[in-house]
This record gives structure tokens, sequence and C-alpha cells, in this order.
């Protein structure tokens, strides 16, 4: 499709002039990411060795090396580095120098540390013009950059304490576990993977600083966001949340599908390959008892399949009422034989197999995919998702564009050295 | 351009207006991987034109009219979903099967800055109204899209909604226990995180546009945007070979990226409750030791990460004997005043109705609702110094706002509005 032509160097970007300080932190740094990738110059300020992500596991070739880190390598695409100690008068000074020539500065400090510094919002951000601002200092106006967007990412906001926690305690206390897991509950329930109690915080984040970033093109005033891990994954929880809200009662964690107040029905299948398919809602319309029939005929299964008869009946059906099945014993009936055929083609068919049968009559479905099959299949591929990055010389592929932008695209860089672009602190 | 100051009529201060005053949406979404998004931009001071089919009543959103209803009222405009996901918008009806329809969209969109949807792939261009013929009616429109498998490619065609996009991303795979089917995310997690993307995604756009007059299209495929959450795991893949489907794997209550252990969750005292523990390093065990004072502690295995993980499962059934029979805020009190983290399994009564945390933000929030009366939706989890977010109002009823917007924004007089209304057409 021409309207995504892929992107070139010259592509402009939407962020394009827009400089951002980053305080290395795993809570913030997909925040940075999202900002760098879409062109922000995005400098991210390390501590004397390192980022601690530069310690996380695994590495390239599995050598620990702070320049091997897949994490660091995933999370800081686009930026740049220099390295500043905070806590000498040489690295604030630099800091101070970099701030007031920034746009936004993001950060995930313990709470208190940068402000006893002289290094925070507080002490470098506009005079709030809002009744309800925080107090803040007035000495030292020269510092301050009334253009300034900071934006702060804390467990639970500034005003509040500050406990240890992680991926895992934020997901636990912020909802998204509860219903994540099994049927069987003696089994604990689940971390969702991938970190999403960091990565939630971090998308509200970006969405609202790009909202005060169109703000300032008119007021031409900066502000203090605030943002709660806490709140971003009390936010993040679908149905337990909307069922509280308005019935006031709690769900209940299920295998593999929705947590709900009542038991429902498995939506996964295991299919000959030993692969899980995802097979969605059952044919419920007459014309997909109709496409399902069809592609049995087609496979030459029709025969051996023993509801095939039932198929039929559905066929003349406009819409099979799937929440009162239980006043209309032969729509249940007819509606479970859909079940039953895709149950009965999984033990067949493999999941791939299965899933692209199923989707091209019609029939929403997903096949389970891990990480790296989600990333080689034809579809994504075909599309342009895998991206190769240049790490000099060395292409590597990651995962690309969450979005596609056709006039101003998605471009990255690998992740800066440790301190690769000190020299920028000499301009 | 609309004036910059412009707030919306539901908006609560005029005299503060959000971030995004004087910007308008026409807004297609629905759902939540559609209307999270402009929820988020109507709660940051937008105005949310949010358009519904008349004939089928705005029941293309699934969401419209099913349960968890609000309280005891039942029908379309009771869904609570609904009501969270489009609070703070205004709604207005089109029946598009109609010429007179599609004049005034087309007149709509002249007066927008964006045009958003999450339809299943090309059918907004079958309406007759796809990124050229927006940008016909506007040149520099800002035009997102949002479906599950994107705009184009081999499986186009093929239907998606939350489930089957955390199945196709590899979010299912990767969230579970050995030996165990997926368990998956128990809710539609890309539905939040798709809005997330496409709120971004508008906003970048539209800040674009701002700064140089350029429009143009966002093809969001949510899988795509789900298949970039995974961290390091994809590059264990393309640059170790290391590929994620492998023996013992997944196992998300640990933590392998990065390593840490103990790592999991535990079963406390009562019926399901559970606490969350996150040993960091070995400065961490110390204090994990020092709070839990049971003998086995002592063992020398346990003080350097590599005998933790070595011998994990020992480890974690160690844990478990320490905090069976003991209360889940107990546990997780006495850890973190060590200066472990540590955390609760928290139900939704728990986090929204027994966290003074959550109610102290204002997070969750009481808004009228023209038939259902007072309900609670959820607010932002940030606070902006200057132009801090809010929500005057639920979900629209349908229609709600054909006056406001077909009279005031577009400037038809009460009697054509009133034929259009006698005619069908809105």
């Amino acid at each position: 499709m021409s309207a995504f032509d892929a992107s070139s160097p010259a592509s402009p970007r939407p962020l394009d002039g827009v400089r951002v300080i980053e305080l290395t932190s795993e809570r913030c740094a997909l925040a940075g990411k999202l900002l760098a990738d879409m062109g922000a110059d995005v400098i991210v300020v390390e501590p004397p060795g390192g980022s601690p992500m530069r310690a996380y596991e695994p590495f390239a070739g599995d050598e620990p090396d702070r320049e091997q880190a897949l994490w660091w390598w995933h999370y800081n695409t686009s930026k740049r580095s220099v390295v500043l100690d905070l806590d000498e008068t040489d690295g604030a000074d630099d800091f101070l120098r970099l701030v007031s020539t920034a746009d936004v500065v993001i950060e995930a400090e313990p709470l208190g540390r940068l402000d006893a510094a002289g290094l925070d919002w507080r002490q470098l951000g506009a005079v709030s013009h809002a009744a309800t601002g925080a107090a803040q200092p007035s000495t030292d106006a020269g510092r301050r950059n009334e253009r300034l967007i900071w934006v702060s990412i804390t467990h639970n906001g500034r005003e509040r304490p500050d406990p240890p926690a992680t991926d895992l305690t934020v997901l636990a206390e912020g909802g998204p576990v509860w219903s994540c897991g099994y049927d069987d509950h003696t089994i604990p329930p689940v971390r969702g993977g991938g970190n999403q109690g960091l990565q939630m915080a971090c998308h509200y984040a970006v969405a609202t600083l790009m909202a005060a970033l169109m703000w300032r093109e008119d007021s031409g005033r900066g502000q203090l966001i605030d943002v709660s891990m806490l709140a971003a994954a009390n936010l993040t929880c679908e149905f337990a949340t909307y069922f509280w809200l308005n019935q006031q009662v709690d769900v209940q964690r299920q295998t593999g599908r929705h947590a709900l107040p009542q038991i429902s029905e498995p939506t996964q299948v295991r299919c000959a390959d030993g692969r899980w398919l995802n097979t969605g809602v059952p044919p419920r319309r007459g014309p997909e008892f109709v496409a399902l029939s069809g592609w049995l005929d087609e496979l030459g299964m029709a025969g051996e399949c023993p509801y095939t008869e039932l198929l039929k009946l559905g066929e003349s059906y406009e819409q099979i009422d799937i929440l009162h099945l239980d006043a209309d014993p032969l729509s249940a009936e007819v509606f479970g034989a859909g079940r039953d055929t895709i149950n009965f083609l999984a033990e067949r068919l493999g999941a791939h197999e299965l899933f692209v049968g199923l989707q091209s009559i019609g029939l929403a479905c997903g096949i389970v995919y891990s990480p790296e099959e989600m990333l080689t299949d034809e579809h994504f591929v075909a599309r342009g998702f895998p991206v190769e990055i240049d790490h000099d010389g060395i292409p590597v592929t990651y995962p690309g564009a969450p979005y596609r932008f056709s006039a101003t695209p998605w471009r990255a860089t690998r992740a800066p050295r440790l301190g690769e672009h000190q020299d920028l602190l000499a301009d | 351009m609309i004036d910059p100051d412009h707030c919306p009529p539901n908006w609560p201060n005029p005299d503060e207006p959000g971030a995004l005053a004087g910007i308008r949406i026409c807004d297609f979404t629905g759902q939540l991987a559609g209307a999270g998004a402009t929820k988020i931009l109507a709660a940051l001071g937008a105005e949310v034109i949010r358009i519904e089919d008349p004939v089928r009543q705005g029941k293309w959103d699934i969401l419209r009219g099913t349960q968890p209803f609000v309280g005891e009222h039942r029908g379309i405009e009771a869904g609570g979903s609904f009501n969270n996901h489009n609070a703070g918008k205004l709604g207005i009806t089109l029946n598009l099967r109609d010429d007179r329809a599609k004049e005034l969209l087309r007149d709509l969109v002249a007066v927008s800055d964006a045009v958003t949807e999450n339809f299943a792939a090309g059918v907004l261009e079958r309406l007759g109204f796809g990124y050229e013929a927006l940008r016909r009616i506007k040149p520099d429109i800002v035009y997102v899209s949002n479906c599950g498998f994107g705009a184009d490619g081999p499986y186009g065609s093929f239907r998606s909604w939350g489930p089957i996009v955390q199945a196709v991303s590899g979010l299912t795979f990767q969230s579970g226990l050995p030996d165990l089917p997926p368990a998956g995310w128990g809710y539609s997690f890309m539905d939040h995180t798709g809005a997330y993307y496409m709120a971004t995604a508008i906003l970048m756009a539209l800040f674009h546009r701002r700064r140089t007059g350029q429009g143009q299209w966002v093809d969001l495929a949510c899988i795509e945007a789900a298949g970039t959450l995974h961290g390091a795991a994809s590059l264990d893949f393309t640059v170790n070979g290391r590929p994620a489907r492998r023996s013992g794997m997944p196992n998300s209550n640990r933590s392998q990226s990065p390593a840490m252990a103990p790592h999991g969750i535990w079963a406390c005292d009562g019926d399901d409750e559970w606490v969350a523990i996150a040993v960091r390093h070995d400065d961490d065990w110390q204090r994990f030791a020092g709070a839990v004072g049971e003998p086995w502690t002592g063992d020398e295995r346990w003080a350097r990460l590599a005998g933790r993980l070595a011998h994990e499962d020992e480890l974690e059934r160690l844990v478990g004997s320490w905090t069976a029979g003991r209360p889940k805020h107990e546990v997780a009190g006495s850890l973190v005043a060590a200066g472990v983290p540590a955390a609760p399994v928290l139900r939704p009564s728990e986090r929204i109705d027994g966290d003074p945390r959550t109610r102290d933000w204002g997070l969750w929030v009481t808004v009228p609702h023209s038939a259902v009366g007072d309900t609670r939706v959820e607010g932002l989890p940030v606070r902006l110094s200057e132009t801090d977010w809010a929500i005057g109002r639920g979900a629209a009823c349908l229609g709600e706002d054909n006056q406001y917007v077909f009279g005031e924004v577009l400037g038809r007089s009460a009697d054509e509005i009133a034929e259009l209304e006698a005619d069908g057409v809105i």
C-alpha cells in the first residue's frame, strides 16, 4: 500500500526538534523510547558505571557485559547517552545546563532525591499558575525553564509514600494479577508477562505529555505531570473494575479467558500439533454455520464429523441468542455443535492451519503464538513489522513500529553505549 | 481551527480549559480498544464527537447495553463498560445509508482535527470515507484507524478483539506457569493498551500537524503494538536464537529478566488470598531473612543469587511455608517495612473501595448520566499542574448531543434538525 512506504533517513518525524532529558530507570525507559523512535532527541542520563538495566539478563552471546544487555538494547533505541554523577557538583551543573536546553524531563527517581539536590521540578520548572499547585521555592529564578514539561513517574504520585516495588508488586496490588490465572484456584494467580506494570505508566505518561506539548504551543508554558504506577495498573483491569463499579461484585479468574463473576466456557483449544488456539466466540449466525459446513466438506471431514446435521440446522438461524441458551434447548444444542466442531477440527489440524482456515471463513480466532513466532509470521513480515537495526555493521532484528504513520514514519537506531554522547556536554 | 480555549459543552469548568481545548475529534471508535483512546483525549479537554448508527441503536459497540449494567438499570443506556469508555464525550447519530447523513459527516469532518475509528479494516472506506476521501474534505486531516491485524497484509481481512490480539501477539503465551495451558491475561489487556497507543498516535500526528500543517493516516495494528511489549524476549530469539517456546517456560511469576529469586506469588491465610514478593538482589535477601526470622533463611545457599536460582523450587516451598496461615496484609507489610518489595494480591473490591490510595488520588469519579443518574467511572492516573484532566458527564445517550452538534457546530436550523430526525437520518 502506497500510503505506508518504508521510512527513509530523510523522512520527517513528529517529534523532530523536541529535546527530552531522561534519567535512566526501568520505570520510565519505555516512555523515552516511544518519544525517541518518533524523532525526539532523547538524552538518557546514566550514573557512573551505567544504568542498572545494563546488568539485566539476558545478554547478547550470554556474556554479562554492560554493552550487551538486551533489555538495555530494547528499551533505549534511538536515544543518546551521557554519564553524570548528580551527587557531584560538576554532574549537577551539567544536568542543569542540559535541562535549560530541554523541552521535557522524564524521571522516576526515588521521591525526594532530586529535591534534596536542588534538581527537581520544584527548583527548575515554571512557577505554577494553578492555585492548587504544590508550593515552590522562589529562589534561583534564573535556573527556571518556563517552557519545561516535567514528567515524574512514581509508585503513587509525588505526594504519597514510595514503598519498594517492582513490576510484580505493582500488578499484584494494582489489580491485574487478580484476574489472571487458572480455573483451579489452588494454583496461584499469574503475573502477565513482559513488565507491563512498568509499561502501563509509561503509556499514560507519553499520551499526557503529548497533550502538554500541544498546550504549550499556544500558552508557551510547561507544567508538571505526576504519574502514578499504582493508578495506571488500576485503570488497566477492564471488567474486574466495571463489575465492581457497577454491580459491586468481584470477578473470578478462569484459564485463558476473561475473569467474570460467573464461570464461562473454555475458549482455548489444544490443536493436533500441541499448540493452542483461542477460539473466540463459536458460530452464532446462519452464514457462519454455512461457511463452517462448507469448510468441513472441503477438508473431506464432513462424513466423519458427528455434528454435521446440527450444523445444517444452524444455517437457518439469523443469530443464536447466546445469553439465553437456557431457555432454548435446541439453540443450545446447535450452538454447542459449532463449538464441538471446532474442537473436532483441532484434534485433526495444526494450530496455524485451524487459525487461518477459521479466519478465512469469517470466524474470528487467534493462534497462541510465542513472541518469536509472531515476529516471523508472514503477515507481520509482509507489513514490515520486524525491522533490522544496525549495530555497527551487524544487523539485528527488532520488533518494529507499534503504529504506521504515513507521513512521519517510526524509525529506530540502536541503543547508545555508555556515555557515547558525552561530547554534547561540551556544546 | 476552532478557538484554542474552546471547551466542550459538558466540560465541568470552562474557566479552566483542558490541555486539548480547541481540538475536535470526529470519532467512530467503540468497544474499549478505540473508545478508550478518545476517552483519554476527552478527559484532557478535547471535544470528542462520537458518531453512532441510529438504525442499530449504536449496538455495533457490543458494550452498549451489555453487562455489567449500572445498578438495576437495563437497556442500551445502562452498559457500565460503555458508560466508562465514553464518559466526557458528546454523542450524535448518523444513518450513513442516507446521503443527507453523509453530507452532515462531510461538514463535521471539515471542522474536525482528526477522524478516529476501530472498525474492521476497510469498513470506513466502503462507507465512502477512507483516507483519500477525508483528505479531499479537509487536506490536513489526521486519520487514525485501529484494528487487530492492520489495514493491509496477508491477514488483512482477519478479525479480532482483545483476547485474539493477545493470543497472536505472544502476550497470552508469555503469561502462565510451566506444564499448564496458557493463562494469558484474564481480560482484554490489549484493548486498554491498544487504546493507549491510539491516543498517543493521534496526539503525535496532531502535534506534527500543528507544527507543519501536514495531516496523515496512522494505521494502528493492535497485534503489532502488542508485539513490541515483550521486552527482551524477542531479542533473546533474534540475537541468541533462544525461543520463548522452550522447556520450563513460560514461568511468568518468576523473574528471568532481570533474574531475581525468590520472586512469585504465595498463598496466605484465607480463601484465595495471596501475596507477591520480589527479592531483587542479595541485599534484599538479607532484609527478607531478617523480616522472616526463621532458621531456614540462614542456609548459606540462599545468600547469593546464584544459589537461590539453583535451588529455586526448594526456596519457593520454604517461602510458601512461611506465608501459609499468615494474613496477606501482614506478610506484605512486614516485608515492605524491611525494604523488600511485596504486596497483597488485591481483589477489585479491595483496591477500589478498600484502598485509600486510589480514593485519595480521585481515581473513581462520580459523574451524572442523563438516563441512569450518578455513576462511577475511571479517571486518569496522572495529574497535570496547569491543565488537569476532568470528566463532567457519563456517556452520552443515543443522539444526546444532536442539537448542539448539528445546530451550533454545523449551523443547521431547529426545523432542519427536526426533519432529519423525522426522516431517520439522525
